[in-house]
């Protein structure tokens, strides 16, 4: 997702409808601004590539 | 002796005495439980407190004591813990509304049963950010715990109560969780000793989770024995916590007094110096200059390190409080509420992706630890902002502090090394600010046994706080 095609008004509505979480009971403004800040992280994740065999073990053995 | 006095002491300062028989285990829970109620009120610290519990515990060890059994290495040490903790009789509310609903719990978490199998006493609950989804210690249903060195200002959170009653003086010890920084930020805001170990050190089991893949417990005192005393007595294997290492537990005491002589110490530059405002690089230089210590490395990657621990953050824990969200969310605070709503909506691929990242970083990090055995990083960016301040500025960008305040404590966490938070006063500054000391994976004897050669020479303290209308 570049940042041009990012949309948090149209991320808002399908995504909170797929979840089933009703929007009128939170601050969609806050929700919005939220969604922006992990979206702008998101960049830092997406843009930073490992190869397939890289584990998602979140236990470690050090 | 009297309970001026006792409120100054340390957790292994008090068995001392208890043992030379100069006070007994029920003045020393009577003289908390006083200060207690005079100050709480003005300090929001406990939610929660056990005082017949505490006195028949009190009892029963000037019992032992009386007929010259054994006590333990914290016999008479009152302490108190963050209430996601469960305390057998008390609803785990873990800074909630909603979970005052809850039944009682059955039982007391195993770090709970460890601390007072070592005649530690249990005394109560304290205050936190609600589910514990927050760097600030403010909680929009207890009210927030306040900074007892200037009651305007924040504790930090989300173990914010824990700041406020080690450092007021109500409790020598006490426990809370760390999930990115919820240990280290109040540490540092408060200026007191917090300990948060590796990843899987120590047992969960008997707390309200909140990330589970990288939620921790420690303690927080005011000096560096009661840290290490009270760490090496909740060590040890709990089959209860599935995600518990099954590493043999590795006291820390034996050499918590070998100094700092023969260690290889380097400051973190980079991303941890970019931001922090000059009170956190003076408190980082101050400890590295005691030191010895002139060589600065790099933590590589930290920035995108960080973004992966909030976004991981996001999506479990809006995962763990799904249901609620969607028939509860206005018993929320809002400013967690919204939070966990934006969370729920996150694609999952990102979090995915976020969950690689660690053994990638973990392996860089190693690589580091090969030149070095000790980082020292400022624990945040500022010292306490005030209740109610929303944002601040660093590097030249207004950033909001509720989720910024944990900048530098995110990296460390998301790899699950151990640190211990070490409390800098600048001269004539009222608020202190704290630093991280940081070892590799397992080596808390290491933090330890830095944190407290910097007490022994006067370069970090925890005084006790004299908060407005402390008279005593």
């Amino acid at each position: 997702m570049s940042e041009a095609e990012f949309d948090p008004d149209a991320t808002l509505e399908a995504a909170a409808a797929l979840i089933g979480l009703d929007l009128a009971k939170a601050s969609r403004e806050v929700v919005k601004a939220h969604l922006e800040t992990a979206e702008r992280l998101s960049r830092l994740v997406m843009a930073f590539e490992l190869d397939c065999e890289a584990e998602p073990a979140p236990v470690f053995a050090a | 002796m009297s309970a001026v006095a006792l409120h100054e002491m340390s957790g292994v300062g008090l068995r001392e005495m208890l043992l030379a028989r100069k006070v007994s285990a029920c003045e020393i829970v009577d003289a908390a439980f006083s200060r207690i109620a005079r100050l709480n009120p003005s300090l929001g610290a406990f939610t929660d407190v056990v005082d017949e519990r505490a006195r028949r515990r009190a009892e029963a060890i000037d019992a032992r004591r009386a007929r010259g059994e054994p006590l333990g290495p914290l016999a008479g040490a009152p302490f108190a813990v963050k209430n996601l903790f469960d305390v057998e009789g008390l609803a785990t509310r873990a800074g909630s509304k909603i979970n005052r609903e809850r039944a009682p719990a059955e039982a007391d978490a195993t770090l709970i049963q460890k601390l007072e199998a070592a005649d530690a006493i249990l005394i109560g609950a304290l205050n936190m950010g609600e589910y514990a989804y927050d760097f600030t210690g403010e909680n929009a249903h207890d009210g927030p715990s306040r900074n007892p060195h200037d009651l305007a200002h924040m504790s930090g959170g989300s173990s914010g109560g824990c700041g406020t009653a080690v450092a007021a003086g109500l409790a020598p010890l006490a426990l809370g969780s760390d999930t990115n920084g919820s240990i280290r930020v109040p540490s540092s805001l408060c200026g007191i000793f917090g300990l948060k170990p590796t990843y899987g050190r120590l047992s969960r089991h008997g707390t309200f989770p909140f990330v589970a893949s990288l939620d921790h417990l420690g303690p927080f005192a005011r000096g560096v024995r009661d840290l290490a005393t009270s760490y090496d007595a909740m060590s040890g294997r709990d089959e209860a916590d599935h995600a518990q290492s099954r590493r043999e537990a590795q006291p820390t005491a034996p050499t918590l007094e070998d100094g700092a002589a023969d260690l290889r110490i380097a400051r973190l530059g980079g991303y941890f110096a970019k931001s922090a405002e000059p009170a956190a690089v003076e408190a980082v230089e101050r400890v590295a200059r005691a030191l010895g210590a002139d060589r600065v490395v790099e933590l590589p990657e930290a920035e995108r390190a960080r973004a992966r621990a909030y976004l991981i953050t996001m999506v479990e824990g809006a995962a763990l409080h799904l249901d609620r969200l969607r028939t509860r969310a206005g018993d929320f605070d809002p400013d967690v509420r919204d939070r966990l709503f934006a969370g729920a909506l996150l694609p999952g691929v990102w979090v995915a992706k976020a969950q690689k990242f660690r053994l990638w970083f973990r392996a860089r990090v190693a690589e580091l630890f090969r030149e070095v055995d000790i980082l020292l990083a400022a624990a945040t960016p500022t010292r306490a902002p005030r209740i109610g301040q929303k944002t601040f500025v660093l590097d030249g960008h207004e950033m909001l502090v509720r989720p910024n305040l944990g900048l530098f404590t995110q990296p460390i966490s998301f790899i699950g090394l151990p640190v211990v938070c070490a409390p800098v006063w600048t001269d004539g500054e009222r608020l202190p600010i704290g630093v991280q000391i940081i070892a590799p994976a397992w080596r808390e004897d290491l933090c330890l046994r830095i944190a407290r050669a910097l007490e022994r020479s006067g370069v970090v303290a925890a005084p006790v706080a004299a908060p407005r209308g402390d008279g005593a």
